[in-house]
Formats: C-alpha cells, structure tokens, sequence
C-alpha cells in the first residue's frame, strides 16, 4: 500500500468578547432573550450604518501581533454577498484582498517534535444570527419553520487562517489548543469551542507521501471540541485514503462531522464554488494602523503561553508539567504564586500536574475550590527540603491539605507522617529487617546490590513511611559492609 | 401679504419673528397649497397633515417664550421618502416597503428636528432613487408643476415639485447621479448636492453608497444655504462623514464673482445639449464675465466615460444594498415553498424594473471573471475622472455647465429606452463620482416656458465659494417666475 501524507488547514473564527458589537453600540451578551440586543444596524435595517468599533481593532491587533504577524498600515472592508436568513444583509461585512494581519505562525510541538504552522491572514468581521430549524432534520431545508436570533448578529468575529502546514490529526489538535490558549492569555475572547465562541473549519486532503501536487480538498465544519477536531480530521484523513485505494476519487465539497457516529457526511458540494462577488465596503473608510498604535499593542501583549512554558522549563519544571501548568489556569495562578513565595519549582509543579490533578478528577472538584493555597505548597516543600516529611509523605499530606484537614503541618501531624529524626529508632528498625532477612543480606556481602531497595522498603513499610529513605539506605550499606 | 406659501425661508423668518406671519399659518398656507395641487402633481407619498400642525404649534409656543432654533424655525419642509422618519411610513417608492414604518430617525430628520423646522409629508421619487423623471415610483407619477404633461425629473421629483409648487419653503432630496440638481434643473428651483460626507448618510436608505448625498431644494440660493447648514456636518453613525470644520456656507454669499476664475466644461456643454439650453448658459456665463468673473474653457475628456462609469459602480453598490430586502422580515413577503422561493418571489414581485435590471446590472459588474473588466475599470475611470477635476481646479475657483442637457421632457417618452433616461444625468453625475459639490440655479425659460438650471460646480468642501457663484448667477439671472401651478390663477378656486 502506498503511503499517503495527509496536508490540512485550518480556519478559526473566535468571537470577541467586546463591550458592544462590531459596527453598532449593541451590547455583545448571549444570555439576554432572543432579538433583544438588536438595533437597525445589527438588524440591517434600511437606512442604518457601520460604524466599527475601536475595541474589535484592538483585539484583532492583538491576535495578529501575538501570532506573530505582519500588520498591514491599511486594510479594507469588504461586502461578501450571499442570501441566508440570518444573515439581516444579505452581506456580510468582511475583509478580503487586503486583511489587517498576514503571514505569521504558531510552534506547536507533538510527541516531542516542534512544528510552525504558517498563519496565512487573520482577518476582521462580522457574525451573523443564529438559526434555529424546527421540524425535519435541523437543517433549513426540511424544516417546518426556522427561528432567528440576532443578538449574535454584529458580534465582533476574528478568522484565522493557517497555511496547509498541518500534517495530523494529533497536529490539528495541538495547533487549535494553542491557538485557543493563546486567544484566552490575551483575554479577547472566552474562545469556549462548545458556546460557539470559537469555531473550527479544517480543510483536508492527501497526497502519496512523495507527491508534491496537493489533493482535491474537503472541508470540515460543525467540530465543536478539541477532541472532535482530532478525531474527525482523522476520520477524513482514513475515509480520503479508503476512497483513493479503491479506486475512488474524493470530490471539492463540505462536510458534516457528527459527533455521535464519529463519522463526516457530505453537505453540499462546491462544484462550482460558490461567487460571494467581494467589493469594498462604501460605508466604511479603510483601516489606517499607524507604527504607534502597532508597537503599544506589542508593548502590552500579555506573557504568551509558549514563553510562559519555557521560563516555567528554565525554573527546572519538565516540559510535560510545564505544558499542564501553562494550561490549566487555577493550577498556573497557584505555581505563579508560589513561586513569588520562594516555593521549589520542580517540587510544586510536579505535585500541581500530578496529585492535585488527580485528586480534582476524583473528587471531581476544581482544585481553585479546595483550600489548597500557594503558602500551602511552599510549606510543604519545605518541609520537604528539611527532611521533615519523606517525598512520599508530602504526597499524602498534599492529599489532606486539598481534602480539607488543615494546614501541611497539621495534616502531617495528624496523620502521624512526620519523619523520624531520632536516629537511634531507625537504626532499630533497619536491624530489624536485617535480621529478618538474612538471605538479602548475605547476597549483598556477596557484591550484589540489588536487594537493598527491598530491604529499604522493608523499613519504610515497618516504619509507616516516616523514615528518611535516603538515611535507612545509608544505614543498611553500613551495616551489610562489615 | 401675498400666500405665505410662496415665501421664501427668509422672508418668512422675518415676518414670524416681526410677529407678522405664525408658524402655524405659514404650515396651514403650504398644506393648502398642497391639497389644491396633489391632484394635479402627485408630489407627495405622504402628508403627515395633524404632525405638521403640532410641530406648527410648538415652533410657535417656544417662539413666544423667546426659544428661536434659527433660521429654520417653524419653517414647513418635505424630504423625500428615502429618509427614515420615525412612526412615519417610508417607502422609497417601492412596494417591498409598502407599509413599513421606520422604528428611528435618520440624522438629517433629528437635525431638522432640532431646528425647529415642521415637515409636512415624505415626497414621491423614482423606486430607490433610481431614476430620472419620478416615473418609476410604484406609486404613481410625480409631474412638473410647470406642465403637468411633462415629468419633474428625478429621482428626488416629489421634492422639486413640492418646492415649486409652493407646498413646502424647502426640502430635501438625496442626489446619487444627478437626483437633486436635475429635477431642481427642470422644475425651476435651486437644488444642492453638498460635498460628499458633508451631511450624514445615517437613515438615508441608500442606493449606491459611495456616490449618495443628501441635499436642499429651495427657492433661493440663501435658502439652500440656510437648509444645508442645519444638516451639515460629522455624525458619529456615518463613518464615511467628514470630521472638523462645516465650511462657513453662507460667509461670502454676497460677495460676487468679480476676480474669480470660472470654467466652463466643455464635454458638459456642447455634445448632446439642447440648444436653448445651451444659449442660456452662454447667455450666463457672459454675465458673469461682465460682472468682472474671468471666464476660461476647460477641457475635462474623462467626462465621456463618467455615464458608463457611473452605470457599472452605482449598479454594482446597489446589488448588494438592496440585497436585505428579501421578505424575511420587515416589508413585503411573497409564498415561496422554500426560503430561496419566497426570496426569490418577493424580490420579484416587489421590485419594479428599473430596479430589477440595476442590480442584474450591479450583479453581472461584480460576478467573478467580470469583475475587472467591468466594476474594476469604471473605478479606474472614476480616479481618473477625480485626478482631472483636481487637476481643473488648481487653476480655477468654480466650474460651470448645464445641470441638465434639455428642460422637462414629456411624461412617457424615455421610460421605453433606459438609456436615453440615463443621458439625462451626463452632466451632474461627475461631481457623484468625485465628490464634489454641486448646485444647479434656474436661470430662464426656454421656448415652451420650461426653466432651465445652470450648474455650478466646487471642489471638496468649497461650499463657500460654491454658494458664493451661485447667488451671483442667481441675482445675473434675476428669474423671478412661477410654476403655473404655483401661481394664483391656477391655485384660487
């Protein structure tokens, strides 16, 4: 069988959680009831004018900039026509040949192997209503009737468009988390992938792996998770394979992922595709963005994640931790805490990624909901580092301290985890286990190792875990020398 | 006293605040007008009848209590029926609005408003403003109060008629191609079209975006001032206006032309125009002269392309402005099986043709593979046309032309042939295509007594100097007649 290359991109639009809409004073609000946060722009009455909001540009600029794009000193709206009901136009207000950031990337890196994916443009526009389609199959053209909403329409939509840079379905994953990531680190949107805040088409084909001729395309739309990205960039990926080794041949259109049978069906094709005949927008002026307003954005744009994970890995965090630590944004504000406390990076990291983590998931209790506080964590360390509590122990009393049994000190007291310092209690109980286990001993006396982290564990186990481990070793190679 | 309806704004003015005249009276003078020339003229779509007496009366109650808004104070206006009036039906002449009833007012409306001028009704136009005799309003032809079997022009004719007639001191027109300065032109009053985004497009249903300009109709060039100076100016809810300084419109209105340059454009005036026409512009230019203006030719060649230009860029805007109107929620709504059936029947049925084939037109110029030859080229020509206008003025102060190439056709006689129609806008719709201001000021009547408009034509924000030639012209000219319909051996019973 031949081996194929599959060559994906993907286009985002992220809403923009602005005070008002894109071109009218509407409040942008989703919880109000339908077709109350309208007025005649919004509702495209006749008459009514755009007027763009400086707020929008502002975000876009800071998308733009933080992905590292070029900025173009001025950029135009454009009219994209198409006839929809939700859309109160019948155009779309958008930006075409000229969009106001181009020619940027994001670092992404799957199983250790660091990839750029090359951002084509990002560019400004506007949503649309939302329709709802009763009777039938929830789609327009069975329906009985439809509902309009147009609270949605006018909200402030960015579109990010990759190069074909994107070669799997893990990569597609990993490109729109970090896209998401970083949309949220600059605060411009929620980017919440099931409200529809943000919103993924990936287009996809394949190639046999040494074809430089790209395939015919299909597009992917309604993927409202990460996990269905992967999974249906990945389904198409096989079906397009499947279809060409039988003899087939994958057909330009758009298709439908479904959630439930993890399967994409054809919605329509784009045999000819369709004419939105673009000119520039008359009731706009173009957007001028001066060298300042550029550099202010730069100046002010928010530590991203990527800087982010590597100063947490020049801290001595490992990279998988510092990847959990960068996304999850209780458990970064803790570390970010402790740190400025003076707390063991490597220590507290580890424990936020791991036990904290799984305890959330057992509990099923956000970790910000439990006492756990960031002097918490660098009191444990150090407890730790002075040896009063073992690793192992810490672990425990990191447990009690998230479950609510007070503070590290306590839980370790409570608990009776503390370690034992008095040396002549552990000598004790390393004779003990010395004795009760001659035959380890004596392969010891003969040169082999092995059985002292048996016999360590030996004495860990009879001592409730409250001996320095590293002491108790010390002290059987001692004894098993002579 | 002679009718209070045939005042001009600023004889008005003077009689309400000499305690003369009221308000009111001149209101119920102006509606009188009205009901005995309706019948006959067809101007108006709407004549809010009990609106105009109470406002009326409240210019009249805050006058007496020392409030005086200006000039426009208790003045009677129409506007044309493509400006949203708030609780007021606005059709723009079409049936896909038949019934709707704007939910706000457009910027021009509130200014009025704050003003103190009464607006007395919405005035007849050619279905979203696309035309040039008001005869393809669907709701009945306007005609020339001059002659009744002969057309206003367009497509601002409900608004020429009505200020001809008597039946409003003033109103307001919106001019894409030539809407406001031609029907000015045939109907014998002066008509405006300001600098484009000097006044506010907000709540002007718009039919091609980049060329449409509110402006006055009045029977004075002061008058037109006076009426522009109300609206003018940046507006928040239109991006494309212009922020700073209105320009001081009125500051050198009685100044003259003695030491100004004035051009007269040749392509504008000699090709295709009516010779009487000509002759009278000839006629005014000369005068000019006398009155010290220095008079050069001007040779402006793109002109030639400006109708094709125009025809491509306005068609095109309006494919896509007109596009909201589909049935789905506001104005008429066909049956259709499907949403693109009823969409489809909608715009059918409530679209006459001349809008039918505009944006046909518009969609064919910005269909993919037509795009450059068609929408891109006519941008060309305008940014040529543009560069030689500019070029023009850096040796002129004004330029000069007909406003309209022949007087008041008859009624029917070019609604067969769309592009003998277009011909009538050859001469104003330059100044669309580059923004710049233009007025048209009767100046005589030819042989069958129909007026004759001249034009004149500034740069950018050169409304003073505009307004400045025009009242020259206008004093040269020294035209004093009346519509037939507007003068009283017709109007008394």
């Amino acid at each position: 069988m031949t081996d194929y290359e599959a060559v994906i991109g993907i286009e985002t639009h992220v809403e923009l959680m602005t005070d008002s809409k894109m071109f009218c004073g509407c409040p942008v609000d989703f919880g109000e009831a339908p077709n109350t946060t309208t007025c005649p722009v919004c509702l495209g009455l006749p008459g009514a004018m755009p007027v763009p909001n400086a707020e929008a540009m502002e975000g876009i600029l800071k998308i733009g900039t933080a992905l590292d794009c070029e900025v173009a000193e001025i950029s135009y709206f454009h009219r994209k026509n198409y006839f929809y009901p939700d859309l109160p136009k019948n155009y779309q207000i958008s930006q075409y040949d000229v969009p106001i950031c181009h020619d940027g990337s994001i670092a992404i890196d799957v199983g250790g192997e660091p990839t750029r994916i090359g951002i084509t443009r990002v560019h400004m526009e506007e949503d649309t209503g939302k329709s709802i389609h009763m009777g039938g199959g929830g789609r327009i053209h069975d329906a009985e009737y439809s509902l309009l909403d147009f609270n949605r329409s006018g909200v402030p939509l960015v579109e990010i468009v990759t190069e074909p840079d994107i070669r799997s379905a893990e990569q597609a994953r990993a490109y729109g988390a970090e896209l998401q990531r970083i949309v949220r680190t600059l605060g411009v949107s929620d980017a919440r992938l099931e409200e529809g805040s943000m919103r993924f088409d990936a287009n996809i084909s394949v190639r046999p792996a040494d074809d430089p001729v790209l395939g015919t395309r299909a597009e992917i739309k309604n993927v409202n998770s990460l996990r269905s990205l992967q999974r249906a960039v990945a389904f198409e990926i096989d079906r397009q394979i499947e279809l060409i080794e039988s003899g087939g041949t994958v057909v330009q259109e758009t298709r439908h992922w479904n959630e439930e049978t993890g399967k994409t069906t054809s919605m329509r094709s784009k045999e000819e595709s369709e004419d939105y005949r673009y000119f520039q927008e008359p009731d706009l002026v173009p957007i001028e963005v001066s060298a300042e307003w550029r550099d202010a954005v730069m100046a002010a744009l928010p530590e991203l994640p990527a800087a982010r994970r590597s100063r947490y890995q020049g801290l001595g965090v490992d990279a998988r931790v510092a990847g959990v630590l960068v996304e999850a944004d209780e458990l970064g504000a803790l570390f970010e805490e402790a740190m400025a406390a003076g707390g063991d990076p490597r220590l507290i990291g580890n424990w936020l990624s791991g036990e904290a983590v799984a305890w959330s998931r057992a509990e099923n209790t956000a970790v910000g909901a439990s006492p756990l506080s960031a002097q918490h964590l660098v009191d444990l360390a150090a407890m730790v580092a002075d040896s009063t509590l073992s690793a192992s122990a810490a672990k425990q009393v990191l447990g009690g301290v998230l479950g609510g049994e007070g503070s590290p000190a306590e839980v370790a007291e409570a608990r009776d985890l503390v370690q034992i310092s008095d040396s002549g209690v552990i000598e004790a109980a390393v004779d003990e286990v010395l004795v009760a286990h001659p035959d380890a001993v004596e392969g010891i006396r003969g040169g082999d190792m092995k059985p002292i982290g048996f016999l360590v564990g030996q004495v860990m186990r009879s001592t409730g875990g409250k001996a320095d481990p590293k002491q108790v070793q010390q002290l059987i190679r001692d004894k098993t020398a002579g | 006293m002679s009718d209070p309806a045939d005042l001009t704004i600023k004889a008005a003015g003077d009689a309400m605040r000499a305690g003369e005249l009221t308000s009111l009276d001149l209101t119920e003078a102006a509606l009188e007008r009205a009901r005995i020339t309706e019948s006959h003229l067809h101007a108006f779509l709407t004549l809010d009848q009990a609106g105009a007496k109470e406002a009326a009366a409240a210019a009249d109650a805050a006058l007496a209590a020392g409030e005086d808004a200006g000039p426009l104070h208790g003045i009677p206006i129409a506007l044309k029926d493509n400006m949203c009036t708030k609780g007021i039906e606005t059709t723009a002449s079409s049936q896909i609005l038949s019934g709707w009833i704007p939910p706000y007012n457009a910027t021009v409306v509130d200014r009025l408003s704050a003003a103190g001028a009464v607006v007395v009704g919405k005035t007849n136009l050619d279905e979203f403003a696309m035309g040039s005799s008001t005869e393809n309003s669907a709701y009945g032809t306007t005609r020339n109060p001059w002659d009744t079997d002969t057309v206003p022009g367009g497509s601002s004719g409900g608004s020429a008629a009505a200020v001809a007639a008597g039946s409003a001191l003033g109103a307001f027109g919106s001019d894409t191609g030539g809407s406001i300065r031609q029907p000015a032109s045939l109907c014998g009053v002066v008509g405006m079209k300001p600098t484009y985004g000097l006044v506010s497009r907000y709540g002007l249903i718009a039919f091609a975006s980049s060329l449409d300009q509110i402006g006055p109709f009045a029977r004075s060039v002061e008058d037109a001032a006076v009426l522009l100076e109300a609206v003018a100016g940046f507006d928040i809810h239109d991006a494309t206006s212009i922020r700073g300084d209105v320009p001081n419109i009125r500051g050198s209105l009685s100044e003259g032309v003695a030491g100004l340059k004035v051009g007269i454009v040749t392509e504008l005036s000699t090709t295709g125009i009516d010779p009487e026409v000509r002759e009278a512009v000839v006629q005014t230019v000369n005068e000019l002269s006398d009155a010290g203006a220095e008079v050069v030719d001007v040779s402006l060649p793109s002109c030639e392309y400006g109708l094709s230009a125009y025809y491509l860029i306005a068609p095109a805007e309006c494919s896509a402005n007109l596009a909201r109107f589909d049935g789905v929620r506001y104005g008429l709504r066909a049956a259709g099986s499907t949403t693109e059936e009823m969409m489809a029947a909608t715009r059918a049925e409530g679209f006459g043709p001349e809008v039918i084939r505009r944006i046909l037109l518009g969609t064919y110029a910005l269909s993919a593979g037509y795009y450059d030859a068609f929408y891109g080229q006519a941008q060309r020509v305008r940014t040529l046309i543009r560069r030689e206008f500019a070029a023009a003025y850096e040796d002129v102060d004004v330029l000069v032309a007909p406003t309209s190439p022949t007087t008041a056709f008859p009624i029917g006689e070019r609604t067969a042939d769309p592009i003998a129609m277009y011909y009538a806008d050859v001469c104003t719709i330059p100044m669309n295509l580059t923004g710049d201001p233009g007025i048209s000021v009767p100046v005589g009547l030819d042989s069958k007594g129909l007026p004759i408009g001249f034009q004149v034509m500034a740069p950018a924000l050169g409304e003073e100097r505009l307004f400045q030639v025009a009242k020259a012209v206008e004093d040269i000219a020294g035209f004093t007649a009346r519509a037939a319909l507007a003068t009283s051996e017709v109007v008394q019973p």
